[in-house]
């Protein structure tokens, strides 16, 4: 039987095994949202705007691992999507955006609602499609779904013209693709993860540092009996929080711009450097010159162009990253050499010595509300078993620094293109996939602002989303590097009117609660998570406006060199 | 240093665009690219030259690679290899002594002259991108008409062959 190309695409997505598709309705894209309200597999949420649409699938995403699945119409739900598109493809998530295009007729006519999706998009996917004919849209869409998913995944975007959703053609489902020109690679090269073994038993100062290619690999449990067996320091960038549990003995927390004291310092003088599913992000290294400048790296990503892109490295292996610690571990096991015991035991005393500088300390007397106390309170109230959703700025490196996530998975931030407004479309997406989990999503009164129209998505769809604002009325990052590196030049960090977020949340149909003493905390949030447990929760908590973010790494700055409180 | 980047990519629309682009956005350099389809239609084989440090080649080749249309690649210039590129100059060609001397020059360079009128020649000149350059060194600047090149193209000497 021959469908038209919206029934194909609609079947394609149900064959997929794709349950959710976050969207936005539009001209170009009529006769797909046609064809989906005549079934009722596919699961469409209709957000508020299409950048909305990106977080929501982005976060769903990244709490369970499938790829996320996008529609928008052409033209401005085109150009919306494109910074969700680009912070998905920052943090290598794997997207399917479907955007409407102009009937090819008038492709090139500057027609209304016409843009160059395939053009815009492009520095910011992982690759993109437009299909001209019905006959390549099933092949097409197969082909949109592996590359998302497999090797160093990211988003791909599909661009179809309305003619194409109207042309008639016979629909099979592709059950395998294959291309010539992609092939990921998954094992690593024999000969070279031989070399990292013998030089990861002879350290003497090792340091793992591990990224989100932990977490996108599903590798953490190679990494944590890969830790264990060895007795190394853990550290992780702020994509790769929950991969390693926070709370295990060998962890020191965050590296990098706002890492901890004793992670920067132990990276600033261990000799041996493994480097795993991370890419030596600026905000990482500080500066490269003063990087690790003892170490001998190596480096196992499944990317290539990540390998000697920031830093040069010793060892490079290609591959993934799950099956490379698979490999290595098998080695150091049947290996008959140990790490050398006494060195590990003087390098773990040296490492103590810094952790006892306590870097993350904080007033715990003040009377103003502490953002760090609200985050250790929520971490105790959830039992650290939120998905944790974040926004951008102050709050988020708070949240990384004071959430200890022991599970990857749930630590959702926008790390590599810092994107606000993130948080909340990001929350919908994970509460969607995990119905029965506690979402909760960490924000400032800034990052909110981006995208608070979703909270008329969360009451259509009952997302029982915990909302903590930590509004200090500013933007906090923003006014701490203007204190820190402007003579507290102040510009326009402040904004001069707020809305009541109480009201506001009523307004749309939620729970609004504002708490602004310390001594009021830990009940506001047991009464948001047990007494409203089944309601969205806005928590609006006016907190210490001076409160800065430490440690820092100044920009252009070595590791070591951090400010402190 | 110099490096000459063959590449064989999808023939689809768009392709030329995602090698450009990755060049504008990373901020690299390309001198010369040229690209045509192949003996096997579905290919097309573009020639890149482009210059930089051995880390922004080795970033480049790896950046190119990871282009979803990119089928394989090769950097010539890390092995023997023949580079040629085509130029076609139009030049004021008057008096008879004026028109003398552009046919013996056109003759050392082993050019030929393709089109002629009673005021210009138009020489069609091959050969590697240094000899292009000594040609129009060698002539009068003032007589320079038009000069087209077609870029650079190359071939590994030998066994070696950039296929499939």
């Amino acid at each position: 039987m021959e469908l038209s190309g919206a029934e194909i695409i609609v079947r394609f997505l149900q064959d997929e095994g794709v349950e959710h598709l976050f969207g936005y309705p539009g001209g170009a894209v009529l006769h797909i949202y046609d064809a989906l309200c005549k079934q009722d597999k596919l699961k469409h949420i209709l957000v508020r705007h299409e950048q909305a649409a990106t977080h929501a699938a982005d976060g769903y995403a990244r709490s369970t691992g499938k790829p996320g699945v996008v529609l928008v119409t052409s033209g401005p739900g085109a150009t919306n999507a494109v910074t969700g598109i680009a912070t998905a493809y920052m943090d290598s998530i794997p997207l399917v955006v479907l955007t409407g295009q102009v009937p090819t007729s008038l492709i090139g006519n500057d027609a209304f609602q016409e843009v160059d999706a395939v053009g815009i998009t492009r520095p910011c996917v992982k690759h993109n499609f437009l299909v001209k004919d019905v006959k390549d849209l099933a092949i097409t869409l197969k082909k949109a779904f592996y590359i998302a998913q497999t090797g160093r995944p990211g988003p791909v975007v599909v661009d179809i013209p309305k003619d194409v959703t109207a042309n008639r053609t016979k629909y099979v489902f592709p059950k395998t693709v294959s291309m010539r020109s992609y092939n990921p690679v998954v094992k690593g090269h024999s000969g070279q993860i031989k070399r990292a073994v013998n030089i990861i038993l002879a350290a003497k100062r090792p340091m793992l540092y591990t990224g989100g290619g932990v977490v996108l690999a599903n590798a953490s449990k190679q990494l944590i009996e890969f830790a264990h067996l060895l007795g190394h320091p853990v550290t992780n960038t702020s994509m790769g929080l929950g991969g390693y549990p926070a709370s295990d003995k060998q962890f020191l927390g965050m590296l990098g711009m706002h890492g901890t004291y004793e992670a920067n310092m132990a990276m600033s003088h261990c000799d041996v450097l493994v480097a795993i599913g991370a890419r030596f992000d600026d905000r990482v290294t500080g500066n490269v010159q003063k990087f690790c400048p003892h170490a001998k790296i190596i480096h196992i990503d499944i990317d290539p162009s990540s390998i000697s892109k920031n830093v040069k490295v010793d060892v490079p292996i290609v591959g993934s990253v799950e099956q490379v610690l698979k490999d290595m571990l098998k080695l150091i096991k049947a290996a008959n050499k140990q790490p050398d015991a006494d060195a590990l035991s003087k390098w773990w005393k040296q490492i103590n010595e810094w952790r006892a500088k306590d870097c993350l300390k904080y007033d715990k007397s003040s009377e103003l509300i502490k953002p760090q106390y609200v985050l250790e309170t929520l971490h105790k109230i959830t039992k650290g078993d939120a998905y944790v959703c974040s926004d951008v700025g102050q709050h988020q490196m708070w949240t990384a620094q004071f959430y200890h996530f022991d599970k990857p998975r749930r630590w959702i931030n926008s790390g590599g293109l810092g994107t606000m407004g993130f948080g909340l479309p990001a929350a919908m997406g994970v509460q969607l996939a995990h119905p029965k989990s506690v979402v909760v999503c960490v924000t400032g009164d800034g990052s909110v602002q981006m995208n608070i129209q979703e909270l008329s998505t969360c009451l259509q769809y009952g997302l029982p989303i915990k909302i903590i604002c930590l509004n200090n009325l500013f933007l906090g990052m923003v006014r701490q590097w203007q204190e820190f590196f402007y003579d507290r030049r102040y510009s326009h960090s402040y904004m001069e009117s707020q809305p009541d977020f109480v009201k506001l949340a009523e307004a749309y149909g939620h729970i609004g609660m504002q708490i602004d003493k310390p001594a009021d905390v830990e009940a506001a949030l047991k009464e948001a998570f047990t007494k409203y447990k089944n309601r969205l929760v806005f928590m609006n908590f006016l907190t210490d406006e001076t409160e800065n973010v430490y440690p820092m790494v100044p920009a252009g700055a070595g590791l070591d060199e951090m400010i402190l409180v | 240093m110099r490096h000459i980047i063959s590449i064989l990519i999808e023939n689809e629309a768009g392709a030329l665009s995602r090698v450009a682009g990755l060049f504008s956005a990373r901020g690299y350099n390309i001198e010369s690219l040229t690209v045509a389809p192949t003996e096997d239609d579905s290919l097309s084989r573009m020639t890149l030259v482009t210059r930089g440090s051995d880390d922004i080649i080795e970033q480049i080749t790896k950046q190119l690679n990871k282009l979803i249309d990119v089928v394989k690649l090769m950097d010539l210039t890390e092995g023997p290899h023949i580079e040629r590129e085509m130029m076609l100059i139009k030049v004021r060609a008057a008096g008879g002594d004026q028109r003398d001397e552009l046919k013996r020059m056109a003759d050392i360079f082993r050019g030929r002259v393709i089109d002629v009128t009673d005021s210009t020649y138009t020489i069609e000149l091959t050969g590697d991108s240094i000899k292009l350059d000594a040609f129009i060194h060698a002539l009068d600047n003032a007589q320079i008409l038009e000069t087209v090149r077609s870029g650079v193209m190359g071939i590994p000497r030998g066994e070696k062959a950039l296929r499939i």
